[in-house]
């Protein structure tokens, strides 16, 4: 009689291998290596610390006025607060205004018969008061004249304006940030600005007598009783581009313009015109403007000189890139650690092990790309996160201005900056999967997303130049971290070194992305077809 | 010494990464000085250039891959486990160390020179066409003005002080990934900070202080008063961060087990 014995079978179930087992074998790695945890950390230190050394030598903050741009020195700074508009943003409110109080409906028509402009004489380098007086130049692009009705004299007002502008033709502009373009046509140019309750319409004509719509705004605070006249305003010409100091705001201009006596027809006060500068004595000096504006009466009408300008401001204040200045040196960490957790298992051999465990090789890069995306954007977003108010509050105890962002922006720059730094990280494991050598993987992948950026800003390249590398190579993706919009109708040198990118944040992110999604499929492609 | 030189110039000879590395460094500096050069023209950027700087641009990108062929030289004997034989036959660690500077000095001067006369010949063919012409007030590049052999003098050691740097790190970190991390960091954090930072009297001092901002003053040919560190100065600077490099990995190596 024969015993069988059945072969010993183990009790335990057998082990699941679904992609959750992977991810979870793939973040035991991970979290067990102490080395790569420290860097992680250490990643998102290194960005709040530079945070700090980023903002906090503004010590002698402010904006530079009589910028030096051969010794990149100021002669002295400003402390400006620009007023905020009804959306909440900072703009540049000063002009010449000569008006009349207008209670309820009514309208205002006016000829506008020649508009011209002055430039500061002197280079812009060290100007002077005489030169801050004006001298002979060209009438700006966005020099502005016309009529304006405003809630108050007070800058940041809400007000809609109908405008002849220097080389924009007509427009419609209300609120600071809206602008509608009417005809391209130049002085001499009839206007009229009409109020009916809380709409404004404004109108332009060639002769007077044929009028065409230019363009409506509709004002739901404007109080009854408003300021309407005539107004007149010339920005600064955009700083050139070799002769900027950081913070510069170019070179201040005037514009002068003649107009007919005002038609009115409505509920106007009676009584005269009274002349005023708006925004003149307001400690706002983002904006660099003659000293000599004014208006008097000439012959039957007005003669009125006024520098500044009704529109967003842009430059002069600081944005969250200062606060932000850390994110290059997390990112090389991130490169790094996201290299070596897998050219470390080809080094030590521990990839023969992971690829026995898991023979679907296209499913451990996916494994590892989660992880280490996850990883790098925690780091990311979580320093962004501490690093923009604690940057933010340095820059404004040392007497910077830092230009207002909504709750929305800022969330949106700090997961951007998470999501940049996961992306740049999985490109930086796809290109050592491929590479399977540290040293190569890391050169290539901190070549691809920090020299450009060096390029753009610390060469001689020009700005059309650098435009062209901030569209096409990964670090397109910063674009994410711009806060102020770009204004056409406010002429800027709108460059990356000043914040302002080329692309849209979600556009920007998708080049990168893109990136990285291409070096993984060649490194999935790689990894399946050659013998680890 | 010389049969550590011998041995160390035969395995530099012998692996086949060695002539790639060198040939890369070359096309992408001379690559990226011809791209720089035909992005600029004279009616962009007006007067005031240094042509000779813009010529020299793709040193750049070439001290990445000199910093490759650095690491690799140590750290990747010890991701090979090459290291144990090579501190068997060679128990004297400095004499291995100066051993492995000799040879990538050798190698980087070498290539160097290849590199920085090809981007000077480059920007000597493309920039005239782009407006940088005698009318305009610019020369022809040529060696024999005396600040632009002194640029392209000082490209060639400047590649190979970076070289020097590179083998330093590396031999005191052991890991070609985080040596490589640890260099490229050093050398282009340093402008890109300088360049985020707003206020002109830290940014000079970054300037002054980074390896790359004060070893490329060298390259300079104009507006020598406004430069942020003097040329040769600038030069040592970088030669300083390279002995430092260099003395902690040859202390390192020297204190640690392989």
């Amino acid at each position: 009689m024969s015993v069988t014995s059945a072969p010993y079978r183990s009790e335990m179930p057998d082990g699941r291998d679904g992609f959750g087992e992977l991810l979870h074998a793939e973040w035991t790695k991970f979290r067990t290596v102490r080395g790569w945890v420290i860097t992680a950390v250490a990643a998102a230190l290194l960005i709040v610390l530079f945070a700090y050394l980023g903002t906090f030598h503004h010590e002698d903050g402010g904006i530079c006025v009589g910028a030096n741009p051969a010794s990149g020195t100021c002669q002295s700074f400003a402390h400006p607060t620009p007023p905020l508009g009804p959306g909440g943003e900072a703009v540049t409110d000063t002009y010449s205004f000569v008006h009349r109080t207008l209670a309820g409906d009514g309208s205002i028509t006016v000829r506008v018969s020649s508009l011209s402009g002055r430039v500061q004489a002197g280079n812009g380098n060290a100007a002077s008061a005489t030169d801050m007086a004006g001298a002979s130049g060209q009438v700006q692009p966005w020099a502005k004249a016309g009529l304006i009705l405003t809630a108050t004299t007070k800058p940041g007002s809400a007000y809609a304006a109908v405008m002849l502008t220097g080389a924009h033709g007509v427009r419609m502009q209300y609120d600071y940030t809206h602008d509608a373009a009417g005809p391209a046509v130049h002085t001499p140019r009839w206007l009229r600005l009409t109020r009916s309750g809380t709409t404004l319409t404004g109108y332009q004509s060639a002769d007077g007598r044929t009028w065409t719509r230019v363009g409506s705004a509709h004002l739901a605070s404007l109080p009854q009783i408003v300021q309407a006249g005539l107004f007149v305003t010339s920005p600064p010409t955009a700083p050139a581009e070799q002769a900027l100091v950081p913070g510069s705001g170019g070179v201040a201009t005037g514009a002068t313009a003649t107009f007919g006596w005002p038609d009115l027809q409505g509920g106007w006060s009676p009584g005269g015109w009274a002349a005023e500068n708006v925004g003149a004595n307001v400690d706002n000096a983002v904006l660099p403007t003659l000293s000599s504006v004014g208006s008097r009466r000439s012959g039957s009408g007005f003669t009125i000189t006024g520098s500044g300008d009704i529109a967003p401001s842009v430059g002069g204040g600081e944005t969250d890139k200062n606060a932000l200045t850390g994110v290059f040196v997390g990112l090389i960490a991130l490169i790094v650690l996201a290299v070596m957790s897998i050219t470390g298992e080809y080094r030590r051999g521990l990839i023969h092990t992971t690829l026995t465990a898991s023979p679907r090789r296209g499913r451990v890069l996916i494994a590892k790309a989660v992880v280490i995306a996850a990883v790098a954007f925690v780091a990311g977003a979580a320093a962004a996160a501490v690093s923009i108010p604690l940057g933010n509050h340095i820059l404004r105890a040392n007497g910077n201005y830092v230009y207002p962002a909504g709750t929305l922006t800022q969330l949106r720059v700090v997961l951007g900056t998470g999501a940049l730094v996961a992306l740049a990280a999985v490109l930086a494991l796809a290109l050592g999967t491929a590479l399977r050598r540290g040293a190569g993987a890391v050169t290539a992948a901190i070549l691809l997303v920090v020299l450009p950026y060096m390029l753009a800003f610390a060469s001689a390249l020009p700005a059309g130049a650098s435009q062209w590398l901030m569209r096409i190579t990964p670090d397109a993706a910063f674009a994410v971290q711009q806060t102020l919009p770009q204004y056409h109708q406010v002429a800027y040198l709108y460059t990356p070194s000043e914040g302002f990118y080329p692309l849209a944040p979600g556009i920007g992110l998708a080049v990168l992305a893109a990136y990285a999604l291409v070096a993984l499929l060649v490194a999935h492609r790689l990894l399946r077809t050659r013998d680890a | 010494m010389s049969e550590a030189l011998h041995a160390e110039w035969t395995k530099a000879r012998t692996v086949a990464g060695t002539g790639w590395l060198l040939l890369g460094a070359i096309v992408l500096t001379v690559g990226l000085s011809a791209v720089v050069a035909l992005a600029v023209s004279y009616s962009s950027t007006g007067s005031g250039q240094d042509i000779t700087k813009l010529s020299l641009a793709g040193v750049d990108i070439g001290q990445a891959v000199v910093a490759i062929l650095a690491v690799q030289t140590i750290a990747g004997e010890y991701s090979s486990g090459m290291i144990h034989i090579t501190l068997t036959a060679m128990p004297n660690r400095l004499a291995l160390l100066a051993a492995k500077a000799a040879i990538v000095s050798a190698l980087v001067l070498a290539a160097g020179a290849v590199a920085v006369l090809g981007s000077l010949y480059a920007g000597r063919l493309i920039l005239p066409a782009h407006g940088f012409t005698a009318a305009h007030g610019y020369a022809l590049l040529a060696l024999t003005h005396g600040l632009t052999l002194r640029a392209a003098l000082g490209s060639v050691l400047y590649l190979a002080l970076v070289g020097l740097l590179s083998l330093g790190v590396a031999a005191a970190v052991r890991d070609c990934a985080t040596a490589i991390g640890i260099v490229l960091g050093l050398l282009y954090l340093f402008p890109i900070l300088a360049h985020l930072v707003g206020g002109p009297s830290l940014q000079r001092h970054l300037e002054q202080i980074g390896p790359m901002t004060a070893g490329l003053a060298i390259q300079a040919t104009t507006n020598l008063h406004h430069l942020p560190i003097a040329p040769w100065a600038g030069l040592a600077v970088l030669a300083a961060w390279a002995a430092a490099a260099l003395l902690a990995g040859a202390v390192l190596l020297r204190l640690r087990d392989a």
